[in-house]
């Protein structure tokens, strides 16, 4: 036999996968370091498919990089900056060490920065993949904007989130692109369509935080390095995109209004000039001042069959589209001063309303409470003294379900001190088979113009018990068949046994002729059992691996029917109680 | 300067309690002892003299003397203003005018006279020192000039003005992270009331393991907008977030969505493999124990059944009646009808005997002819009985009366009979794991018995003949043996992939057979293929009693204790290349379960395409 032995481990899968420690070596970084480096570069685990081989024969539990990545890690220029950054430490702490602080005062005005504009080009090579990517960089930002100066991160980094975050609220307010909002027990949703990418983020209630002591802040700084790099960028672009000033100005002839009031008691111009952008009540500057936005028309092409269809549709959407752009146009809010000033004013701006607020609450606000012209005053607590006659007094929830439903919903259910309906998460798309709240069927019937009265309620009511009935019938479909087979046996055997017993005993039988009955057979009926059987029989003659999957989705499709249904009982029962309490009550 | 020394005591500035164990507390300036106060105050003098004594309050104590001293006017005074944090001299004035001796008025004459230093003309050296180093810093790039600090306005520009799409950074290994998934109605401040937990539900989420939960969070309802708090877990949940994008592996999953009725096998349809057993149409009633046993006549006319109760029956099949019963006195364990067209006999197996019985449900010609297949040894010579331990005897008196002509005796307990299909030749299967004493074939007409196998390989379960070559099946627990019995060798060993084999059929045609064992399973062996199971069907939930082939038609049948009788069609080609197609086509149920068996026994009619099974619930049942 010729040749070399082969040696295990030295080709293959073995030999793409590097662990941590190893790549760690391989790049001569401490751990610290080159946990930020993976962070910046967006350098992940990976999980081999054969983890033994890869493991070279042992099961211990490692994580593995590729070594393309590390590879591509080596070449990093940022790698020699974080060295810099040591031996500045080191210099730094000599000079201390030596108390001179004139070095102290050199070194640190050369303290060696680095910028990310470089990995932000590589890591996202077109604008849509940075877009694309921007959810937690926009969570991570708002999250950061909302820290008080408590030493968790630098008060710059907080101050560069918060400036950020504005100009990206204030690029969605002028290109209208918010789509959905959500209340939640976490923070408040809110999902925009920027350049045809669902954006979602999520913004924590405006309380101070509770610091917990298990999170490490460096990580999370690190993040936030990136995405305050990442999202300047985007912010860049998209103003750029808009034709706005970046960064950005308010638009001076609309302005005019809050700046006479306000200057010279206020602040220092720079300062108040963030705050008056956070405001987000005031309209930014453009580079040119173009007239109003061109209506954005689709173009017909000539098309037949399907595409028409599509094309249709797409024109429909699009004008609901429009429509819920200028949702809030002509409509005149004004918010009480014990409610979410910053979200509400962003959703109005965002649908074309006009928001105002105290003067005492922030800067920025357009008109008085006395205002004759306002139509919905946002209000939320039990009651109010003095009520202008001319405005609804509604409460927050309004804005955000008017908002989700595409429609102005009635303003009844949220008037002062009434109890609110259930908020539903926009996000939810109900597939056939799932539950669907009775709210939401209300919402959908609004959406399609109907009017729902009382009886139309019922009438739902009424349908999807009927359906939640044929359901369950669908389910015991199966084994019907053979059951009746079962009870006529039964009976017949009953027959069968009470005439032997009298045969038994000696008694003469009783022999009676009776009028046989017709046995009505149900044609349809018939033919689904057969149907099922067939479906039974063929089931028993899978193959066992087949039999497995389809086991196994049969069984999450059961579970997910089951879940519905169990909502669907608990909503019946919890309705069933509503009614008896009410009748109790009108007794 | 003299006043500063005390020289009432000459001892100096020194610890009183060093002269604590002396009369004296030190001297005066003549040298002499100055002797403590002979009665030290205690706490009430010091009480009475403060109640009593009008100077008390400007009375002070010297330690250095021992004595008291009463201060005067002056002094009080002095106290008192020193207290005050005034001066102690009365005269001293703090707000006098300041005098400005160095002030931006040049006055002619100098405020010093002193004469300039040498160094304030000449050029400082240590200065040069300082500036020369610095110089040579800024040479070497050492030191660099002041950073211009840029405030982040034109920090940021169109970084992706140029886009180029052929820059490919990533490697196509690169796998996005999944974005987090959106909240459901749960997750609202106001959600529906039937997403809340119910205590039951709040119980549960509590007990169980944080990794466990389906939600993360418990369901919370708020009446207003105002009443929310802020979510503890806000900044957990984000730096968990961030773990996951730098931390987790990543792995690409294929996820398999597939359409579950794609799944299913497209299978011929039942309705097409016509004709097969679809109703229950009669239930032969009349045994009062379970049925462990049945046979149908080569005819098809009649039905033997055994039952533990002690009795065989005999049934007309066309009208479930029972024309015949024979007390055996024992529970049968199983019978047999001779397929011999032309005689009417049946084998019955209980305890240790097999009986031959002649039930004359037969026109005269064919009970002449049994009646002479079994006299006809008689005539001859009287059985050699080779093996001793099989005895042969004739029945007498009330027996013969009931049909039962002959009498097998075995050694132990016979669970089996089959006959062959000549119907001369018996075999009878005696289960013992310990001898090769299992099995014995016994031919009719010379009433001879013999044992074919010299070793045990295993507890035999049953066996059978091959239909029509001189084979011999016999099945183990796990595996089945087939004998040539010829040339008295074993062919072939079929391996049955189950745990405990329980019956097994031989196809008419002799070249497949099934087994069902107790695992709930039937395995199809197609002997031309492989001693591997060509197929493997797990259609019963329970234990497989009894199995059976169809004579004419592809159907074949089995049995189990999950009260169920499973008939499939299963076609066998001659074609040697192409598989046999086995279809279940018909489940057909009726037995009642007793004592946790189901369907006991299974077998078809010979022409026609009708079932019988046995069950514990005491009847037998066909299915047309």
């Amino acid at each position: 036999m010729g040749g070399l032995q082969k040696k295990k481990f030295e080709r293959g899968s073995a030999t793409n996968y590097i662990t941590r420690n190893r790549a760690r070596k391989k790049l001569q970084l401490s751990l610290p370091d080159f946990r930020r480096l993976c962070i910046l570069k967006g350098i992940y685990p990976h999980e081999p498919k054969h983890k033994k081989k890869v493991n070279k024969g042992s099961t211990a539990p490692r994580t593995f990089y590729l070594l393309k990545d590390i590879r591509f890690l080596l070449h990093e220029p940022i790698v020699g900056k974080f060295r810099e950054y040591k031996i500045f430490v080191r210099k730094l702490k000599k000079a201390y060490g030596k108390t001179e602080w004139s070095a102290v005062e050199r070194l640190r005005e050369n303290k060696p920065t680095y910028k990310l504009d470089h990995i932000i080009k590589e890591r996202y090579p077109t604008f849509i993949d940075a877009l694309r990517d921007i959810d937690d960089a926009l969570c991570m930002c708002f999250l950061f904007s909302t820290f008080a100066r408590t030493g968790k991160c630098h008060v710059q980094t907080i101050q560069l989130c918060k400036r950020l975050t504005v100009e990206w609220m204030n690029y969605v307010i002028t290109s209208r692109s918010l789509r959905k909002v959500f209340l939640s027990i976490k923070g408040i949703y809110y999902q925009a369509e920027v350049m045809g990418q669902l954006i979602t983020w999520v913004v924590p209630y405006q309380f101070s935080h509770d610091h917990p002591v298990d999170v490490d802040y460096r990580v999370m700084a690190t993040f936030t390095e990136l995405y305050t790099t990442l999202l300047g960028f985007v912010n860049f672009r998209l103003y750029n995109s808009l034709n706005l000033v970046y960064p950005p100005k308010l638009d001076s002839n609309a302005e005019s209004e809050p700046k006479e009031e306000s200057e010279d008691d206020y602040a220092m111009n720079s300062e108040s000039y963030l705050e008056k952008l956070s405001a987000l009540s005031a309209s930014l500057a453009r580079v040119v001042s173009s007239a109003e936005e061109e209506e954005a028309q689709l173009d017909h092409f000539p098309t037949e069959g399907e595409d028409m269809e599509k094309m249709e549709a797409r024109e429909k959407e699009l004008k609901q589209q429009e429509a819920q752009k200028k949702l809030f146009e002509g409509l005149k809010f004004y918010l009480n001063r014990e409610v979410p000033r910053e979200s509400l004013a962003f959703i109005i701006r965002c649908f074309g309303g006009q928001v105002s607020w105290d003067k005492s609450v922030c800067i920025g606000s357009t008109y008085e409470m006395t205002d004759e012209t306002i139509t919905h005053h946002i209000i939320d607590r039990p009651s109010v003294d003095k009520q202008y006659i001319n405005r609804y007094y509604i409460q927050p929830q309004w804005v955000y379900d008017c908002v989700n439903a595409k429609v102005l919903l009635p303003v009844e259910d949220y008037f002062l001190g009434v109890t609110l309906p259930p908020h539903l998460s926009p996000f939810v798309e109900e597939k056939e088979g799932d539950y669907v709240p009775p709210e939401k069927l209300k919402i959908m019937a609004l959406q399609r113009g109907e009017k729902t009265g009382n009886e139309q309620e019922e009438e739902e009511e009424e349908e999807e018990e009927e359906e939640e009935e044929e359901e369950q019938e669908e389910e015991e479909e199966d084994d019907n068949g053979d059951e009746e087979d079962d009870e006529e046996e039964v009976a017949e055997e009953k027959n069968l046994k009470k005439m032997e017993e009298q045969r038994s005993q000696g008694k003469s039988l009783q022999v009676k002729v009776t009028p046989g009955k017709l046995k009505v057979e149900n044609k349809a009926r018939l033919e689904q059992e057969e149907k099922a059987e067939e479906k039974r029989l063929a089931i028993m003659m899978m193959k066992k691996k087949e039999k497995y999957l389809y086991d196994k989705i049969m069984f999450g499709k059961k579970r997910k029917v089951r879940e519905a249904n169990k909502l669907a009982a608990k909503r019946k029962a919890h309705d069933d109680a509503e009614k008896a309490k009410k009748k109790k009550a009108r007794k | 300067v003299i006043s500063l020394h005390d020289i009432r005591n000459t001892v100096g500035n020194i610890p009183v309690e060093w002269y604590k164990d002396f009369p004296h507390i030190g001297y005066n300036l003549d040298g002499k002892k100055i002797y403590k106060p002979i009665r030290n105050k205690d706490e009430l003098d010091d009480f009475l003299d403060k109640m009593e004594n009008p100077e008390y309050w400007r009375t002070v104590h010297d330690k250095q003397t021992g004595s008291d001293i009463v201060l005067s006017d002056d002094q009080v005074e002095l106290v008192n203003r020193l207290q005050r944090g005034q001066f102690g001299d009365v005269n001293f004035n703090e707000y006098e005018p300041m005098v400005e001796f160095f002030s931006s008025d040049v006055m002619i004459h100098p405020i010093t006279n002193r004469p300039a230093d040498k160094r304030s003309f000449i050029p400082s050296l240590t200065e040069k020192e300082k500036v020369s180093k610095l110089v040579h810093a800024i040479k070497m790039g050492w030191l660099k000039p002041r950073r211009v600090e840029d405030d982040g306005r034109g920090r940021y520009y169109d970084l992706w003005a140029s886009e180029d799409s052929s820059i490919l950074a990533r490697h196509r290994m690169h796998l996005p992270a999944p974005k987090i998934p959106l909240p459901g109605h749960h997750e609202s401040y106001n959600p529906p009331p039937e997403y809340l937990f119910t205590d039951e539900e709040r119980a549960l989420w509590e007990q169980q393991d944080p990794g466990d939960r389906k939600l993360p969070f418990v369901p919370r309802k708020y009446s207003s907008l105002r009443q929310v708090p802020a979510f503890s877990h806000f900044i957990h949940e984000r730096f968990e977030r961030c773990l996951d994008l730098y931390l987790c592996p990543r792995q690409r999953k294929m996820r398999v969505n597939v359409n579950p009725e794609d799944l299913i096998p497209q299978l011929p349809k039942p309705k097409d493999l016509q004709p097969f057993p679809t109703t229950q149409s009669l239930v032969y009633r009349g045994h009062s124990g379970l049925v462990r046993s049945i046979s149908v006549s080569p005819s098809g006319q009649w039905l033997a059944s055994g039952s533990d109760d002690g009795s065989v029956r005999f049934w007309e099949v066309c009208s479930s009646r029972c024309m015949k019963m024979v007390q055996v006195g024992g529970a049968v364990k199983s019978v047999a009808w001779n397929p011999n067209p032309s005689v009417c006999l049946l084998a019955v197996a209980l305890d240790s005997v097999v009986l031959i019985l002649s039930p004359s449900l037969a026109d005269k010609q064919v009970i002449l002819s049994s009646e002479r297949l079994l006299s006809a040894q008689q005539e001859g010579e009287e059985p050699a009985e080779g093996n001793g331990s099989v005895v042969w005897s004739e029945a007498e008196g009330e027996e013969l009366n009931q049909g039962v002509r002959l009498k097998i005796q075995h050694p132990k307990a016979v669970h089996q009979v089959v006959w062959h299909a000549k119907g001369d030749y018996l075999a009878s299967v005696m289960p013992d794991n310990t001898s090769h004493l299992q099995v014995y074939i016994h031919q009719l007409s010379r009433r001879r018995s013999q044992n074919p196998f010299s070793r045990n390989k295993g507890l035999v379960q049953c066996v059978s003949f091959h239909p029509i070559r001189p084979y011999f099946f016999v099945a183990t627990q796990r595996s089945i043996r087939i004998y040539n019995l010829v040339k008295q060798e074993m062919t072939k060993k079929l391996q049955a992939n189950s745990k405990w084999i329980s019956s097994m059929a031989v196809h008419p045609g002799g070249d497949h057979v099934i087994c069902g064992s107790y695992d709930c399973k039937l395995s199809w062996f197609d002997l031309d293929l492989s001693t591997k199971p060509y197929k493997m069907l797990r259609h019963h939930k329970k234990a497989v009693r009894g199995v059976a082939y169809h004579r004419l038609y592809p159907l074949f049948a089995s049995a189990s204790d999950d009260g169920s009788v499973i008939v499939c069609h299963g076609t066998v080609y001659n074609d040697l290349l192409q598989n046999p197609l086995i279809v279940p086509v018909k489940v057909l149920r009726g037995h009642v379960m007793t004592h946790d068996l189901g369907v006991l026994d299974v077998t078809f009619h010979p022409t026609q395409p009708w079932v019988f099974s046995s069950g514990a619930d005491a009847t037998i049942r066909l299915f047309t």
